[in-house]
This record gives C-alpha cells, sequence and structure tokens, in this order.
C-alpha cells in the first residue's frame, strides 16, 4: 500500500488485515487514556457500542438520574482531546477536528501556540497601554475596556505553520490525523471591543501606518500591524464563546485580526504603540517569513489563503463496508467567504460541488459534505475551496512551483486521503505526486 | 485639545472600509461605500456614540517610558550601554550555551550559526544566514532570553551576548563593542532578501 511503516495508533488491534477498534479499547481512547490523542469518532463510537454493547447495562428508566450541577461535564463516551507537541514552553497543541462537527471550537479543545508558556494573568491586575503617535497616550483596565461598545463575531484563527507536515515531498506522510496535520485551526465567537473604537478615543496622528502589538507573556510576544488592518476588523477580544477568554487564548484580552495568521494575534495583550514603520520583531523576521525559492523572503504575509480538508473518513478511520458514506470536512478564507468546495473521489480527475452547510461566514470555517456511494475499490479523495475572490485552494504543485520548498507557512495545499480496498484511511497526497 | 482634523483624515476613509452595511457614524463622516462586503455581526459605533468616551486613564511620560522597551531598526529604543564580544563569550556560556550549543550551531533549541546543511538559504534560519536586523536580536534577548528567566540580563550584557552571537556568526570581529550606534551599524547578510507581502485578492497563486 505504500512504504513507510503502519503505525497502529493504541486502541486499535489489527485483525485481518486492517485495524479494527474495539469497545475497550474505544473507552480507553475516548476516557482519555490513550495518550496519543487518536481519539476516535463518533462512527466508531457507534460500531463499537452496536456490536458489543453489554447485556448488563443498566436501564437507566430503573435508576434515579443525578442531580443538578454548577458546571456541566461532557458525556464520559464522548472525551475529545488536544494533542500536545511537546512540553516546552515554547509549544503547541492541536485541535481534534475530527471529532468535532458544525463549526465552532469548544473552547477548552481550542489549539494552543505559545512562545513561553501560559502566563497567569489576573484581570484586576492587566493593564494594556496605547501610546506612540497618538494625542492622548492612554491606559485602560479590563472594567475600562468592556465599558466601550461591544461587538462580536465568529470567525477562525488558524496558526500559519499548520499543515506544514504535508509540503516536503520526500516526507509526505500516510500516517498523520486531520488533527495531527491541520489541527493549529480553530473556530470562535469572539467578542471585544473593536480597535477602531479605542484608536478613536487616543486620536491617531497623522502619518501614522502601523501598530505595535506586545503581549504579557514572558516571551513578550510582539507583532507590527499595519494601521489600516487594526481600523479595518481588528478587535480587542475578551469574550470567547460566551465566557471570558480562556487563558490559553490570551486572558484577559487579546488581539483577534480576522483572516490573518495566528501569530499576529498577540494575546495577553499589554500595549500598543501606533507607529508610523515596522518594528521588525523576532517573529515577523527570523520567523512567519516565507523564504521563497528566488532567494527572497516574503515578510509580512499574514493572510490565510483559502484551505480545506477532509475531516472524514481520514486515518486512521476504516470503512467498515462499501456503500453509502458522508464525507465532510472544513472549509475556510482570510480573504472573506467561501463560495463553493468541490469534492473528488477519484484522485482529482473529476469534481463535484459540496453541500455547504450554514452558517457560512466571511473569514470563518464552514462545515461541508457530500455524501458518497463507495463502490469497495481502490481510491483517492479530495477537496477543494473557492473563496469569494476567487481564489481556487491550489495543488502542492501549484504552490512548490509559485513558492519552492523551503517555506514553513501557508502550506494551504488541497489535501487528499487514500481509501484502500480493505477500508482503510491514510493521507494520500503522497500518492498524487 | 483634540487634533480633530488630523484624527479624522486618519480614521474616517479607514473605518468607510469596514462595513458599508451598518449605518454611518454621522452624516459627515459617511464612509464611502466599500467593495468589500460585510461581514454580519461586525458592527462599527452607533451614530450617536460620543467622539470620546473617557474611560480609561491618561498614561504619564513615565508610564510609558516604562513600557515602550522595544527597539527598531534605527536604533529607536536602543539603551546607553556598551558590552565586547569577549564579555559576551562569558554571558553566553553562562546562560545561552545550554540551549544553543557551545559554537551555535549544535542546538538543542534554535540554531544561531549557519553549518552544513543550514548554508543554503534559508540558511537553517540563523541569525547570521537569515535574519535582516541586528537591532531585532538585541530586542528579542533583552525581552525573551534566557528562556527560563527572561528579561534578567542587564543592557550591558544584551549587548554583549548580541555582539557574541554576531561574532559567532561571523558578522562582526573578534575585538567589537556593541552599543547603540554599532548595533545600527552593523550590516545583516539577508537584509535585501526580505521582500513584502506580493499576495493580493483573485485567483493568482503566489
Amino acid at each position: 500500500m505504500d512504504s513507510s511503516p503502519r503505525t497502529i495508533p493504541p486502541g486499535i488491534r489489527a485483525g485481518e488485515g486492517r485495524p479494527r477498534l474495539s469497545r475497550r479499547a474505544w473507552l480507553a481512547a475516548a476516557s482519555g487514556t490513550a495518550a496519543t490523542g487518536l481519539v476516535m469518532t463518533r462512527w466508531d463510537a457507534l460500531k463499537a457500542t452496536a456490536q458489543e454493547a453489554s447485556p448488563a447495562a443498566a436501564d437507566p428508566t430503573k435508576i434515579p438520574g443525578r442531580f443538578v450541577s454548577e458546571v456541566g461535564t461532557r458525556a464520559p463516551g464522548e472525551q475529545p482531546r488536544r494533542l500536545l507537541r511537546t512540553l516546552a514552553l515554547s509549544s503547541s497543541s492541536r485541535t481534534p477536528l475530527q471529532d468535532l462537527h458544525g463549526t465552532i471550537t469548544p473552547s477548552d479543545l481550542h489549539f494552543e501556540r505559545h512562545h513561553a508558556g501560559v502566563p497567569d494573568i489576573a484581570a484586576q491586575d492587566h493593564e494594556l497601554l496605547v501610546h506612540g503617535m497618538v494625542e492622548r497616550p492612554m491606559v485602560f483596565r479590563m472594567p475600562d475596556l468592556k465599558r466601550y461598545p461591544q461587538t462580536s463575531r465568529i470567525c477562525f484563527i488558524e496558526c500559519s505553520g499548520n499543515g506544514g507536515g504535508a509540503y516536503n515531498r520526500d516526507r509526505m506522510p500516510t500516517t498523520i490525523t486531520p488533527q495531527q496535520l491541520d489541527g493549529l485551526l480553530s473556530t470562535s465567537e469572539w467578542a471585544g471591543v473593536m480597535l477602531s473604537t479605542i484608536l478613536r478615543e487616543v486620536g491617531v496622528r497623522s502619518g501614522a501606518s502601523w501598530i505595535l502589538a506586545e503581549g504579557s507573556d514572558a516571551a513578550v510576544m510582539s507583532r507590527s500591524v499595519p494601521l489600516d488592518k487594526a481600523m479595518d476588523d481588528a478587535m480587542l477580544a475578551y469574550v470567547q464563546n460566551g465566557e471570558a477568554i480562556r487563558p490559553e487564548q490570551g486572558y484577559p484580552v487579546r488581539l483577534l485580526l480576522p483572516g490573518w495568521e495566528g501569530n499576529a494575534q498577540v494575546k495577553w495583550l499589554r500595549r500598543i504603540e501606533v507607529t508610523d514603520r515596522p518594528t521588525m520583531t523576532r517573529d515577523e523576521t527570523s520567523r512567519y517569513t516565507d523564504p521563497l525559492k528566488d532567494g527572497t523572503a516574503r515578510q509580512f504575509s499574514f493572510v490565510m489563503d483559502a484551505k480545506s480538508i477532509i475531516t472524514f473518513p481520514s486515518y486512521p478511520y476504516v470503512l467498515p463496508e462499501r456503500g453509502w458514506w458522508e464525507i465532510e470536512g472544513l472549509a475556510w478564507s482570510g480573504r472573506g467567504r467561501i463560495t463553493r468546495v468541490e469534492v473528488s473521489t477519484d484522485g482529482g480527475r473529476s469534481w463535484t460541488d459540496a453541500v455547504m452547510q450554514p452558517p457560512i461566514l466571511s473569514k470563518s470555517t464552514v462545515r461541508f459534505r457530500h455524501l458518497w456511494n463507495w463502490n469497495g475499490r481502490e481510491t483517492v479523495i479530495l477537496s477543494r475551496a473557492t473563496d469569494e475572490t476567487g481564489y481556487v485552494q491550489p495543488t502542492v504543485h501549484q504552490l512548490w512551483e509559485a513558492r519552492g520548498d523551503r517555506t514553513s507557512y501557508h502550506q494551504n495545499h488541497q489535501r487528499a486521503w487514500k481509501i484502500a480496498a480493505d477500508g482503510a484511511v491514510t493521507f494520500g497526497l503522497g500518492d498524487l505526486l | 485639545m483634540r487634533a480633530v482634523g488630523a484624527t479624522a483624515s486618519v480614521l474616517v476613509p479607514l473605518l468607510a472600509a469596514c462595513s458599508p452595511e451598518v449605518p454611518a457614524r454621522s452624516a459627515a463622516e459617511a464612509p464611502a461605500p466599500s467593495a468589500t462586503e460585510a461581514d454580519p455581526g461586525f458592527a462599527s459605533l452607533s451614530a450617536h456614540a460620543p467622539e470620546h468616551f473617557g474611560f480609561g486613564a491618561p498614561a504619564s511620560e513615565d508610564r510609558v517610558a516604562r513600557w515602550d522597551i522595544d527597539v527598531k531598526p534605527d536604533g529607536e529604543g536602543l539603551p546607553p550601554g556598551s558590552g565586547s564580544v569577549a564579555e559576551g563569550r562569558l554571558i553566553y556560556e553562562t546562560y545561552c550555551l545550554q540551549c544553543h550549543g557551545p559554537t551555535g550551531t549544535e542546538g538543542p533549541n534554535d540554531r544561531l550559526v549557519s553549518a552544513g546543511e543550514w548554508e543554503q538559504w534559508p540558511a537553517g534560519r540563523t541569525v547570521g544566514g537569515y535574519w535582516p536586523y541586528a537591532t531585532t536580536l538585541f530586542d528579542y534577548t533583552r525581552k525573551a532570553m534566557p528562556q527560563t528567566t527572561p528579561g534578567t540580563l542587564s543592557d550591558d550584557e544584551v549587548y554583549a551576548v548580541v555582539g557574541y552571537v554576531l561574532h559567532l556568526g561571523g558578522i562582526v570581529s573578534a575585538d567589537a563593542v556593541m552599543d547603540s550606534a554599532s548595533l545600527v551599524a552593523v550590516e545583516m547578510p539577508a537584509r535585501d532578501r526580505f521582500v513584502p507581502d506580493d499576495r493580493t485578492d483573485g485567483p493568482e497563486i503566489r
């Protein structure tokens, strides 16, 4: 099938040449005791339950239930987990894309990328300084920020390094999950005060063209952002999915730059300096820049281009039989709305429009579906997204042609999954090269 | 007190780009129609919002000075002080070597110096091979290093260790002394390789 070693994740046992999930293994994975993050999908759960339901299961209509509780918890059998990269100060954890539904990422499963850990910040101690080329340098405490008119929007945040695991032609993976490949992507309803409102309050001086946003973490993570974006749709967000933003996402306040790379959306925001030039911080020079094949490096490549990924079926799932299956996934663009998602079930030879499931919002993820009658033969399935500017998600060959193979960010090329005749699903881009 | 003209000249055209479906804040500041479609759920200020709310406190010059610690490529923000490459070696071996290796090539954390395969563009994104500005190294080192005790080096120590890392990368000589003038004067080899983002809306793949 492929030349790379086929690893079977914990929680799956080999049988008849293909991995199959036992109920016990599924429970182990679902309860979080499997440290791999390879939690099974709902189909696994349903199948396992249907096949191996315990005859001794208690009848819930004969036992009074639990009392009310102050904070709810997930069902014991529904325990999706982030996937940790390393236990280090500069590290990341990834959202389990294959386990989620709709578009909103539960806040406790939002991906993380920290450069020096998650700071402990008490909201009552936090201050935001806004200064530089302004008429009135000011300090805002959280109650100040919250008293300004609030606005909200649903949008994705994606690390620009997301998907880098499938760009090197010599190391194209086969056994990689959507979470492992593209889990540095999450979507939330954010609320806060528009940055334009705060900049109006302090009075931007003429001649200003950039801001510097600086975080209150141990890396003092900072990025320069063009003033145009700051005045357009940038938000000082202190709400995530209906409650205070989580510490991992920048509590008590972060910069939200809809559609732009996550790194620029500085968390734990403590300072904004209005300037007439970029500061050239570490994370906009030595990192988050894109070395191109002509020997230049593209700088300030903020916007996340249109992208999509099929999240079902995907590795390590095994389609147990031919017949009707609903392919589904996520599509998004930092330039606006997704206008079309196409799915191919024949390795890219023909494409069919997928159904896009509302809501379809600008600079947010949209869930797509395509009902597929699998004939049981080996094939490769792909998706490609088109956004409202007419940009079509490229092939990896198009990206290599445009940029060369040494970029580490913005790898938004089409993803593919190979379906073997025995139903085993692996990452299939390598088969198309 | 307010620079009305200056504020309006900057704010109005930019605000206009936000959200054409939302009522303008006032007739005088009515935004021009934008080519960008409005985002639902995204609203600008109400028409009757005051020019200033007054929430928040003025920031004193002292307060700004205490927090305004970033350094820009033209040297703005560089503090007084200096440090030599020789002094920097001691700092490096005390605080940096454990993560960056004896010669800056070994890791385990970020490689600072190009070696072997790293010599090919983009040179492993090393300081000497990739970083476009020496001031960035000062800014980042002062804020974020050493990783487990960030912000603890004195300005003189930061000048010194920045000089040593630049020396390891073959950028400055062994007898160099770094200060606000000499650091800005350092010409980084990759400086002119950096170009602005040329991707645009539309079908072109870049």
